[in-house]
């Protein structure tokens, strides 16, 4: 699988055990990411879609490296800055990765070519980076890390094997995508 | 390169000192591809590729950059936006 420029945007052939792997972890991201819905105490608030009270910054260390504190040093801004733009971040996220299950769904029983447009493309650069955060954290990945340094007995082998690859395709996919065409 | 300033003014909706601009930094990562860092400073600041790829080479080589400067508003649309892109930036004032 790599893809490859076109006329619309970028296509790619793919296997079904490729789309069955790449669903599964844009399935795991969206459970991850979870639907950030919580009954709001104050009508008004819930009214503009703001989030109830403080908003922490997440226990899981791949979700708060996919939702940074803006603020390192001061907790009230890093919160008040949470309140305000955690939901749509969430929701960005969550519509990339929904994208990539609805383009890999027909191609789960014998694969095929997964053709994407502009904004398409963008989701799944956008969810391939976001899967590679939460793998990458998960697996305590640092500049030094070879995928080939981990023995092949070890339990974390088959995820760094997919953790490289994710890499590889959104390197292939940068590859055939123009910055300045996006907005 | 230093740690980020502590902020020791109380928050509010105007700029403390409007003569010292407010920063936007980006710090190393691991994970992310050195092409798509490249990639995400041309997309959202409309960098060209060389300014974009020195950007990208200050974050990877020193730990971070000052991607864009202005008033503090500007900045945390900006770390927002490169939040949603899943760089990891934050908000200082200079």
């Amino acid at each position: 699988m790599r893809f490859k420029r076109s006329r619309r945007g970028v296509e790619a052939k793919i296997e079904a055990v490729e789309a069955a792997v790449l669903a599964q972890c844009a399935a795991e991201l969206l459970e991850l990411l979870g639907s950030g819905e919580e009954a709001s105490g104050d009508p008004l608030e819930a009214l503009v879609g703001l989030p109830p009270g403080d908003v922490t910054a997440p226990d899981d260390p791949a979700l708060a490296r996919l939702f940074p504190a803006a603020y390192p040093d001061d907790d009230a801004a890093a919160t008040e800055f949470r309140r305000y733009t955690e939901s749509d971040l969430r929701a960005g996220k969550r519509s990339a990765a929904f994208e990539a299950v609805a383009t890999l769904t027909p191609l789960l029983e014998a694969g095929g070519k997964l053709v994407l447009d502009r904004d398409q493309a963008e989701a799944w650069l956008s969810w391939l980076n976001d899967i590679r955060l939460v793998l990458g954290t998960r697996l305590d990945v640092t500049e030094d890390t070879d995928v080939e340094d981990v023995a092949p007995d070890d339990p974390r082998r088959d995820v760094f094997e997919v953790y490289g690859w994710l890499g590889w395709l959104q390197e292939s996919l940068l590859s055939c995508l123009d910055p300045r065409s996006l907005t | 390169m230093t740690a980020p300033a502590q902020l020791d003014q109380p928050i509010t909706d105007d700029d403390v000192t409007p003569d010292r601009p407010w920063l936007t930094i980006v710090w190393n990562d691991p994970v992310n591809l050195m092409s798509y860092v490249t990639f995400v400073l041309m997309e959202l600041f409309g960098y060209p590729r060389e300014k974009a790829h020195k950007l990208m080479l200050d974050v990877h080589e020193k730990g971070r950059a000052v991607v864009s400067n202005g008033t503090r508003e500007q900045m945390e649309n900006d770390v927002a936006r490169l939040h949603a892109r899943g760089l990891w930036a934050t908000v200082q004032q200079d």
